[in-house]
């Protein structure tokens, strides 16, 4: 089972110690940048909800898109992993954090940008049962 | 609670290890990456499964101690990313990720790597991990010192320079304030004479690691890592920890 499994898990495990074994509604926003496998990780989160017993009434997975601002001269792009060699994108997908190895502003050429949405996994929205 | 889900991933992950330590300090240069390093290695070779993992992000160099290159390091998929083995030890390090190319991680991009590479590296049979650092205080080790304590017991590195003495007292009042009642202290080139400092700030004198000429002699292969002639003092202080 590849590493989409362990993203899965830490959502369950968020709703555990949180309490929310009953939902009405669990929205996951799936950051680009990352290039998580949309059914794996959908796959994974069925499971591990199942075996531990949650019960989702409606369960939504989206692509969010990425996008990154540049700190030197203010300029934002979008960027998508397919322009991207196969290393690098393996590479961020495990680290999305690793765009910063590879990339630079396309306008001023600075190494000082943040990733402002779309990194990666996180919980976009739940609705208590 | 955190609303981050790689945080509770993190903490799951963290958990299950017996032994967890952070090798801190907020001075550079007193020789934290080799401490961690030859520290987990040698423990390693005392039949103890241990880990090794490397969080400084912008400037990793555990690699180059174990010596081993980027491209040479890899991680299986399992159920998360499974590190790299080295006999019993088992390493995990972003430059496989990045390779050596520079790296610029500002404040929160930092805490989102920390808190991304301990949910999903998976150190399943490790009964000691062994965290490398940053120097300074930055957010990893705030990461560490607030959201993770009682999770991970720190190990404080400094030689028997008064520049690196005051910073370890600075330190330790943080750590202190943040509720952390067990300090590790490690002398790095030094020969003992930390342990005054180190019984009137209430921490626990692990022992020391005498300074050697040539650091090169003990680092970069397996070989010579296991042939260091300062071999001795690690081991010791393993037996403290």
């Amino acid at each position: 089972m590849v590493h989409e499994w362990a993203l899965a898990e830490s959502i369950v495990l968020f709703l555990e110690n949180n309490g929310f074994r009953k939902v009405k509604s669990l929205k996951i926003g799936l950051g680009i940048l990352q290039s998580i496998d949309k059914e794996i990780f959908s796959f994974s989160l069925q499971e591990l909800l199942r075996e531990k017993g949650f019960s989702v009434e409606k369960l939504e997975v989206v692509d969010e898109g990425a996008e990154l601002a540049c700190h030197t001269c203010g300029f934002r792009w979008s960027l998508s992993p397919e322009s991207m060699d196969e290393a690098i994108r393996e590479s961020i997908h495990f680290v999305p954090e690793s765009i910063h190895a590879f990339a630079k502003c396309p306008r001023c050429g600075s190494r000082d940008f943040t990733i402002t949405q779309g990194r990666g996994i996180r919980i976009v929205e739940v609705l208590p049962g | 609670m955190s609303s981050d889900p790689r945080f509770h991933g993190a903490v799951k992950r963290l958990k299950q290890i017996p032994k967890v330590y952070m090798v801190l300090s907020s001075k550079g240069g007193v020789g934290k990456s080799i401490v961690s390093t030859l520290l987990s290695y040698y423990s390693s070779l005392k039949n103890t499964p241990t880990g090794l993992l490397d969080l400084d992000f912008t400037n990793p160099s555990t690699h180059i101690i174990l010596g081993f290159r980027p491209e040479e390091l890899s991680y299986r998929e399992e159920k998360g990313l499974e590190p790299f083995k080295i006999g019993k030890l088992s390493y995990f390090s972003i430059i496989s990720f990045t390779k050596d190319n520079p790296l610029v991680l500002k404040g929160e991009e930092a805490r989102n790597v920390m808190r991304e590479v301990l949910s999903i590296v998976n150190w399943v049979g490790v009964q000691k991990l062994f965290i490398d650092t940053p120097p300074g205080l930055s957010d990893e080790q705030l990461e560490a010192i607030y959201n993770l304590k009682g999770l991970v017991k720190p190990i404080v590195v400094s030689t028997p320079h008064k520049l690196s003495i005051q910073s370890v007292s600075r330190l330790v009042r943080i750590l202190r304030d943040a509720g952390v009642s067990e300090i590790i202290l490690v002398e790095n080139m030094g020969s003992g004479e930390l342990k005054t400092f180190a019984d009137s700030e209430g921490l626990k004198y692990a022992g020391y690691i005498p300074f050697v000429e040539n650091i090169e002699e003990c680092i970069g292969s397996i070989s010579k890592l296991e042939n260091c002639r300062i071999r001795e003092y690690f081991e010791a202080i393993l037996t403290k920890i």
